[in-house]
């Protein structure tokens, strides 16, 4: 099994007179899975299509390991993509559909029957061999397609939005499912997704972008806790945020601004020197399961918190944010202290 | 609605045995003709019936046999040639952008709006100076050429209707571009490939004008035969060969429905 590092440089794309991508640098380390996370047209499918030498580069270099990939056609990059429709071959059954790669790459016919075989046992489909793709169910399909791109042992897999067709139950089940999978492959992969929950339970490293540019690249811990700018906290989940009072704590931080989730405001704690405290009219209360989640208009802005016991509309309350949970802006809106855009990743 | 309800099943009886009458009708009549041996003006029905105009017809001298062989190998030819260029038209042009791609297959259409006789006789001119007149290559040229336009678009059609990703998919695993496009392609086009042929090989088997510019009088194709029986008068003859010309076009179609069936069936599931 070769599993090998994938470099983008100064990678720019241009469809028509449009920028898609503009200077994407990039560095996913051997064995890692890495997300590609976004919001809708900010260009993720697009990157991934250039790794794979579908879309042509207008600048920029992609490296995979010793090899330039950047002037190969897709055929000689051996970057194994499973495509968001899957692209399964409808004239063919399951087996042709697997044993197809190996096919042009000379496999006989009898090691190719094996080769299938053991790939439908460890995807749990074994038998499933004479089936016609079209009579596979949405994760099955899911499967065989992502059989096929790893049957001729690829250095670097490239999913785009692979479980985004299918509901949530199997959705869940399947990204663990994935991810073990890529684990004892050890395979070098990128996802694209535009789920945020999937990014973080899944990925080693995630790299944040917003229309054609890479915002940030870190470990989902570092995503979730340190954002690089207030646009990148609101994708991921930081619907609150407040401008800095004297009274409020981190002063020595230069913060203007402060962002927190709904989550970490409480209505109910008691009382700490050391947190964000402010008050209004409750002007909605609505049940989330855990708990209620109230909207509270204080004079600066509307801001949510959770409470543990319905509040009334129209009732005055204080929600506090604990100093741990607020995550600080400067004035240019980005994080505070500055975060090297691109983390070291070991 | 009691009255709907009984008078719809006699209307649409109706309408159905009108329908089948129009169509019918004239197939019945001809086929009249080619077994009447004497059939004249006051008599609704021939007064002598036989076959001697069958052997007539088929004597080694008549032409008969010449004719449907030529009809045949022209057909055949005018729909290898143009599902030859057809093909690779038709794929380049389904990956044009859609404007360009409209434009193209527009002017395509132009010699088609034309009248075809003036088309004809100037082919007639060129094929002349080129010396095809009279023969079998140029009534193919001939042929070749309406079954052509209709033959790009629809292989344009066929093709733009083919996933690109699932081209993608096999050259991301390795196809080349000719690979992927005679594995995946091809057969995903297959169904309106084989339409776009049997379109051009019921053209070719009925065309007239171009043939009796371009061939008449050294190649002699059935629809030719017809004509000139028809005109001498002689409508039994002209029966017997139109009846002679169901045969390549019923045998071809039932070869294609052959091969229909089982990729149709394939994917009716998906
Ligand atoms: N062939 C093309 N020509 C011109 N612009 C294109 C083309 N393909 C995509 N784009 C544009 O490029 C941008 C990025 O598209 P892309 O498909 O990469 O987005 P994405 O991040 O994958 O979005 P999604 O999450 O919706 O799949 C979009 O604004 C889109 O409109
Ligand atoms: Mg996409």
């Amino acid at each position: 099994m070769s599993t090998e590092a994938l470099t983008l440089n100064n990678v720019t794309v241009d469809l028509g007179r449009q920028r898609i991508l503009d200077d994407i640098h990039l560095d996913v380390s051997p064995g890692s899975f890495t997300c590609l996370l976004g919001p809708s047209g900010c260009g993720k499918t697009t990157l991934l299509r250039a790794i794979a030498g579908f879309t042509p580069l207008s600048r920029g270099e992609i490296r995979l390991g010793r090899r330039a990939l950047t002037h190969l056609p897709p055929e000689k990059r051996e970057t194994a993509m499973v495509f968001q429709s899957y692209a399964l071959w409808p004239h063919m059954s399951v087996e042709e559909n697997l044993g197809y790669p190996l096919k042009l790459r000379g496999v006989t016919r009898t090691e190719r029957r094996r080769k299938v075989a053991e790939m439908l046992a460890r995807l749990e489909l074994s038998g499933f061999e004479e089936r016609a793709v079209t009579k596979l169910s949405g994760g099955q399909r899911q499967r065989i397609a992502l059989g096929r791109a790893l049957i001729i042992d690829p250095p670097l897999l490239l999913l785009d939005e692979p479980l985004s067709n299918l509901d949530a139950a199997i959705r869940r089940s399947l990204r663990s499912e994935l991810r073990r999978l890529q684990k004892s492959l050890g395979i070098t992969t990128i996802m694209v997704t535009h789920d945020q929950e999937e990014a973080l339970q899944m990925a080693d490293q995630i790299v944040l972008m917003r229309a054609g540019h890479v915002v940030q690249v870190s470990t989902p811990q570092t995503l979730y806790q340190q954002p690089a700018d207030l646009g990148a906290a609101r994708f991921l989940g930081v619907d609150n945020t407040v401008t800095r009072t004297p009274q409020d704590p981190m002063g020595e931080s230069g913060a203007v601004t402060f962002g927190f989730r709904t989550r970490d405001a409480h209505l109910d704690a008691p009382p700490c020197p050391q947190a964000l405290i402010r008050k209004g009219r409750v002007t909605e209360c609505v049940y989330t399961g855990d708990g209620y989640h109230v909207l509270i208009d204080t004079h600066d802005a509307e801001l949510f918190a959770t409470s543990a016991t319905p509040v009334a509309p129209g009732t005055f309350a204080a929600l506090q944010v604990p100093e741990s949970a607020l995550i600080p802006f400067g004035p240019d809106d980005r994080h505070l202290p500055p975060l090297d855009r691109h983390e070291d990743i070991a | 609605m009691t009255i709907a309800r009984i008078a719809s099943p006699l209307v649409l009886g109706a309408l159905l045995g009108l329908v089948a009458f129009i169509v019918f009708g004239p197939l019945l009549n001809l086929a009249m003709w080619a077994f009447a041996e004497q059939w004249f003006y006051p008599n609704r029905l021939p007064t002598g019936w036989g076959f001697s105009f069958w052997e007539r017809v088929f004597r080694p001298r008549a032409g008969a046999w010449t004719s449907l062989f030529n009809t045949v190998l022209v057909a055949c030819a005018a729909v290898a040639l143009s599902m030859a260029l057809a093909i690779p038209a038709g794929y380049a042009l389904a990956r044009q952008a859609l404007p360009a791609r409209s434009v193209i297959m527009l002017l395509f259409l132009l010699p088609q709006a034309f009248p075809n006789l003036p088309i004809f006789v100037n082919i007639a001119a060129i094929f002349y100076q080129w010396g095809l007149n009279g023969t079998l290559v140029g009534v193919v040229l001939v042929h070749a050429l309406p079954g052509l336009v209709y033959a790009v678009w629809i292989a344009t059609a066929t093709f733009s209707a083919v996933d690109r990703s699932l081209e993608e998919a096999a050259r991301n695993l390795g196809a080349s571009p000719l690979r992927s496009f005679t594995d995946i392609t091809l057969p995903q086009a297959l169904p309106g490939l084989l339409a776009a042929s049997i379109f051009v090989f019921l053209d070719s088997i009925d065309e007239f004008t171009g043939t009796f510019f371009v061939g008449a009088p050294e190649i002699t194709t059935l629809p030719l035969l017809m004509f000139n029986a028809s005109m001498g008068g002689n409508y039994q003859v002209a029966a017997i060969t139109a009846l002679i010309l169901l045969i390549p076009s019923v045998g071809f179609m039932l070869v294609i429905e052959r091969f229909l069936k089982a990729d149709v069936l394939s994917r009716v599931g998906r």
